[in-house]
């Protein structure tokens, strides 16, 4: 009865996953402090990106020629890669984070005014007329109607824009942002599979969790809004299992 | 209380909505604005709360020309309902009634009070409707918190844009009738379109019958049936002129207040509760169908508890007789 000349499934399995577990174990604190960092550039640019972009969207409901060449604009630039990108903002921007912020706001704009746009345009002509037979300002029945009433499809845009942003942003560490995009540029340096591979993990891991935290706000304002919607079960549990 | 001077109105497309149009609406009547589409009974409302501004004309609020009023300003003073209903179904009940009391920013308690009493008006308990959502409610409902939201700020003026149009034809006529006492309460000045003839004579004061861009004839319900102006208004008001007649006549013009003898024991019958009856409220229609219901020439009429007379068939005849001259 000797030992079988190849190891069980199991055993392959665990010395595989052992290597990148043990790559995870021995750097843990890199990891913690990379993805904070990654974290933190995508809220500045996100910070910056959705009220500019809110903004533009609301401003360009009142003129549809506006509205063209900005929804176009805002296409023309999803067309330039991002380490392009990078390149023409260095001269302006130096390198390091700036130029990256600057970068992920561009590209966030056409999710974001699109949808803005979109939402607002979309939003029942009855309730808008009504506000204006009642008595509101057209800045009213923005604030009052118009804006509440479109924010589940704003916050579409939003979600949308951030999953584009943790991508790009980890191209960012080619010209000195930080974030996790540092180990990946390493791990390609010097051929290290098991430091990609975790570090891509905890990518789709952050874009994942940032995804569903914005699709949970969404389903709030949907629900406050009346819409009738079937409750993710994720919601339910946060709210208590009820509405 | 509003008044149309030679008011036309010509849209940007060079469509002629409405021309030379005169009329004058009293402080607390219901006038209804009634024709078939595009005839611009809408646009003649819309001019009220400036939504339109005449081409050529004035329209006077109180005396003053509207032109010269902040059209916001003016719109917070004039109600406004429309088909669509158009709530807002971010907000609640509650909060949709307190759309123009907030505009006008009036403290908290006001409101709170303001918008409780018009629920309460509209039969919609607060306690139970104040937090619901608009999606949650039934057609009727949602109109009923339509027209409270518009009733809100208590205005002088009601413009009402087909209010019940798209609701079935039960929860119509509950709406119509609850909201005839409704205004018997507010007092306030209504105008209201419709293109249903019957909503027209059943709800207004006054009648404004509209043919494309032109008004053809203003007058009560009454003299409309009796006395028709054109044959656009003959055809208009439809070939049961008769029916509608003695819809809009009440069963206390007819009636006869002493009890002839022959009728002594009809009066007993009524008592003892085994007799149909009719209540001078009703209208003459009512008081027909219920003689030929009954198979009978006469019926009691009573109030609450009192009897107060008779109404018989051949009263009601010949009443109609001496309204329309024989016609």
């Amino acid at each position: 009865m000797t030992a079988a000349t190849s190891p069980l499934p199991t055993a392959q399995f665990v010395a595989f996953v052992g290597e990148y577990l043990r790559f995870a174990g021995d750097n843990a604190d890199e990891l913690l402090a990379l993805t904070v960092e990654h974290f933190v550039i995508i809220v500045q640019a996100i910070a910056i990106a959705v009220p500019l972009g809110v903004l533009l969207g609301v401003l360009i409901t009142f003129d549809d020629r506006a509205a063209t060449v900005v929804l176009w604009l805002s296409g023309v630039m999803m067309t330039i890669p991002s380490i392009a990108l990078f390149g023409l903002l260095i001269p302006y921007f130096g390198i390091g984070q700036p130029p990256v912020i600057v970068a992920l706001v561009l590209y966030s704009q056409l999710p974001v005014v699109r949808n803005t746009y979109v939402g607002l345009t979309q939003v029942d002509e009855a309730a808008v007329e009504a506000g204006r037979g009642l008595g509101m300002s057209r800045l009213e029945r923005l604030r009052r109607v118009q804006i509440p009433m479109a924010l589940p499809v704003i916050m579409a845009g939003v979600r949308n824009a951030v999953v584009i942003l943790i991508g790009i942003a980890a191209i960012g560490a080619f010209i000195g942002a930080g974030g996790l995009g540092v180990l990946i540029f390493d791990g390609i340096d010097h051929a290290n599979v098991p430091q990609i591979v975790v570090t891509t993990v905890l990518l789709s891991a952050l874009t994942l969790a940032f995804d569903y935290g914005f699709a949970l706000l969404e389903t709030f304002f949907r629900l406050r809004n009346g819409e009738e919607i079937e409750i993710p079960r994720g919601y339910a549990l946060l709210t208590g299992g009820s509405q | 209380m509003i008044e149309f001077d030679n008011v036309t109105k010509v849209y940007d497309d060079g469509t002629v909505a409405i021309e030379d149009i005169n009329f004058e609406v009293a402080e607390g009547t219901t006038t209804v604005l009634v024709g078939p589409s595009g005839c611009g009974k809408t646009t003649t409302m819309k001019l009220v709360n400036r939504l339109e501004d005449p081409s050529e004309g004035t329209v006077y609020f109180d005396g003053t020309d509207i032109s010269e009023l902040d059209p916001i300003e003016l719109r917070r003073e004039v109600g406004y309902v429309i088909q669509e209903i158009g709530l807002f179904d971010h907000m609640s009940v509650g909060e949709n009634v307190a759309t123009v009391p907030e505009l006008k920013e009036w403290d908290r308690e006001r409101v709170d009070a303001r918008v409780d009493e018009l629920l309460e008006l509209m039969d919609l308990p607060p306690a139970d409707y104040r937090d619901q959502y608009p999606r949650e409610l039934s057609g009727g409902q949602r109109q009923r918190v339509g027209v409270a939201r518009a009733l809100a700020a208590d205005p002088d003026v009601l413009l009402m844009d087909e209010p019940f149009g798209a609701l079935d034809p039960i929860t119509r006529e509950n709406l119509q009738d609850e909201f005839l006492d409704i205004q018997e309460k507010i007092n306030t000045t209504i105008l209201f379109v419709t293109h249903s003839i019957d909503e027209a004579l059943k709800m207004g004061d006054r009648i404004a019958i509209f043919d494309i861009g032109e008004l053809v004839q203003y007058d009560t319900p009454r003299e409309i049936l009796r006395n028709p102006k054109s044959d656009f208004v003959r055809d208009f008001i439809g070939s049961d002129r008769t029916l509608k007649q003695l819809q809009v006549t009440n069963v206390a013009e007819v009636m006869r207040e002493e009890v002839p003898d022959r009728y002594q024991g009809l009066v007993e019958r009524e008592r003892r509760d085994d007799i149909v009856a009719v209540s001078p409220t009703d209208s003459t229609q009512v008081a027909l169908s219920r003689i030929i219901g009954a198979d009978t020439d006469a019926l009691p009429v009573v109030d609450g508890d009192r009897i107060r007379g008779v109404v018989t068939e051949d009263d009601i005849r010949q009443k109609r007789a001496v309204t329309t001259g024989g016609v």
